[in-house]
């Protein structure tokens, strides 16, 4: 397993927000995480990344272990976050933006990605000098999403791409992923729209007040009644 | 007229080290949204540093120019850890408390530094040996030295290298990232530990060479010139708006040129009532109205601008 957590549990003052979830994710794979607001998704995925401490449980990362490896170690490992919300510099410009994705890279060369990143999202390299505080929502999430990717993750969590953005945007997104994911890179999403998230992934996770209550393939997830019943709208 | 030019001259070198002074605030802000208030002191202690090692450098017979190369290199050697030790023992522990909390140790921090400062240096007025004797310059009917000149071109080298650093630099980067978002950085690989306490490290060694300049300068060091230094760098810093650097450079040049032009003009304005020893108040009189004016600053963001 690239990335493995046990009996993961986190919490906020002394509110457990995640109670003992294990969680793993194999090299290649595209998982899902899905549940309902409030379930615990997105303080999974800061655990992971380092910005929130461990109350328990333990956990590795490509075999190191990682509950005390801080933040900025993780990412020059290869374990990549994009925050929910986006989280872009917005007093920086796109470029500047995507020079800092790879600000943990020692290696290879930077403007030949940035350059591949500017083909994958041409309106970013049409407004590669505008600060990006001025950007759309739908571009801030392609920034985040490129920025990312410069970094050469190994690992790419990926919290709720699709939140507020237009059809049209949600598809290039997912597209990316499903790119992004063909091309090796291994990646964890978490997403409201559930039925997207099991389409594309192989395997998945369901959290409910802060447990995973169910997993497995995620054709199998899609078939599942209670599944169908809470989070597909049927 | 010649009073003018003496002004403006006499305001740009006063300005420009109100200015690397005030660099030091406005990284510090920039980054953790903390006043360091004993940043001031970190630059008198520069300054007492120079005084030593001039006073030794008299004793001993030595020439002017290994005695400033020594008095830099002292002064950064002692400044940069005081900066660092300040951060790591002060500040780190309380970054996660309430904003009052940093406020109040900012401020015990800087009376502590004080008060080492006069069991040192002792609490007297020290005039620093005249070993550097600058020669007179005229520039059109105003006089100033190669002294003054040799400062106001450091400080603005240094404010140039500055404006590099930040904007070319791996570490400039890093503190620019930070400067918006913690947790964003660190998502980008930044450690953010180190970050703060190289912009600490930065504004000390600038510190520490105003204070080698500003006692050279005025000739005179004090325990606690550094609180009004401190003050006035801190209002130049809010002025070109608290967070910004190259506003505190415009902050830093601007007042300087507003107290200089000022306090040369009082006498002739007020009839003689007021004199040009009233000049401290006019750098607070400035405070005073671009809080109420103009809070963010000349070239400050608002504040919903950070990230
Ligand atoms: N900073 C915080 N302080 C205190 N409680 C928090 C904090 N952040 C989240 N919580 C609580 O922790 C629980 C899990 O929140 P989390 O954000 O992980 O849920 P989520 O599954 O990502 O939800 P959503 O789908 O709405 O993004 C919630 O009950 C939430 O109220
Ligand atoms: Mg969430």
């Amino acid at each position: 397993m690239l990335l493995e957590a046990a009996k993961l549990e986190v919490a906020y003052g002394g509110i457990r927000a995640v109670k003992g979830i294990d969680i793993a994710v194999d090299s290649g794979e595209l998982v899902a995480l899905i549940g309902a607001n409030g379930a615990g998704k997105t303080t999974t995925l800061k655990a992971l990344a380092g910005m929130l401490p461990w109350t328990a449980g333990h956990g590795s990362f490509d075999g190191k272990p990682l509950r005390e490896m801080p933040l900025h170690q993780r990412v020059r490992q290869g374990l990549v976050l994009v925050p929910e919300g986006r989280g872009v510099f917005a007093r920086l410009s796109i470029a500047e933006n995507l020079d800092m994705g790879a600000y943990a890279r020692r290696d290879g060369d930077i403007a030949a990605d940035m350059e591949r990143m500017y083909a994958l999202f041409p309106r970013l390299k049409d407004r590669r000098t505008q600060l990006a505080g001025t950007l759309s929502g739908g571009e801030q999430q392609m920034l985040a999403m490129a920025r990312a990717l410069m970094a050469r993750p190994r690992l790419l969590m990926l919290d709720e791409p699709s939140m507020g953005l237009a059809p049209m945007v949600v598809e290039l997104i997912f597209k990316t992923i499903r790119d992004v994911s063909a091309q090796g890179v291994t990646i964890l999403l978490v997403e409201q729209n559930a039925r997207l998230a099991l389409t594309i992934s192989q395997r998945a996770y369901v959290m409910e007040s802060g447990l995973v209550t169910l997993s497995g393939k995620a054709s199998d997830l899609l078939d599942n009644p209670k599944v169908r019943a809470a989070y597909l709208g049927e | 007229m010649d009073t003018l030019l003496q002004q403006i001259i006499n305001g740009l070198i006063q300005g420009s080290l109100y200015a690397i002074v005030a660099l030091g605030y406005t990284m510090v802000y920039g980054i953790l949204e903390l006043i360091n208030f004993a940043h001031g002191d970190v630059v008198m202690v520069g300054a007492l540093v120079t005084y030593t090692v001039f006073s030794f450098a008299a004793a001993h017979g030595m020439s002017a120019g290994p005695a400033l190369v020594l008095a830099v290199a002292a002064s950064i050697v002692v400044c940069v850890p005081l900066g660092l030790f300040i951060e790591r023992v002060a500040y780190r522990p309380l970054r996660r408390a309430q904003r009052l909390a940093p406020l109040i140790t900012a401020i015990g921090v800087s009376i502590l530094v004080e008060y080492a400062a006069a069991l040192i240096w002792s609490k007297q007025y020290l005039s620093l040996p005249e070993l550097v004797k600058p020669t007179p310059i005229q520039i059109g009917g105003a006089s100033t030295s190669d002294l003054q000149i040799a400062i106001l071109l450091i400080s603005l080298l240094m404010m140039g290298g500055l404006l590099w650093l930040i904007k070319y630099t791996r570490m400039g980067k890093a503190m620019r990232a930070t400067a918006q978002s913690h947790d964003l950085a660190g998502l980008m690989g930044v450690n953010v530990d180190q970050v703060i306490a190289f912009t600490f490290a930065l504004g000390s060694a600038l510190g520490a060479i105003a204070g080698v300049m500003q006692i050279l300068y005025y000739g005179i060091g004090h325990y606690l010139m550094g609180f009004m230094l401190g003050l006035k760098a801190f209002t130049a810093a809010v002025l070109g708006g608290i967070g910004n650097v190259q506003g505190a450079m415009l902050g830093g040049l601007l007042l300087g040129l507003i107290e200089s032009l000022a306090s040369g003009y009082i006498g002739d304005l007020t009839g003689g009532v007021l004199g040009s020893n009233y000049r401290d108040v006019f750098a607070f009189l400035v405070l005073v109205l671009v809080l109420v004016l103009r809070p963010s600053g000349l070239m400050g963001q608002k504040s919903g601008d950070r990230a």
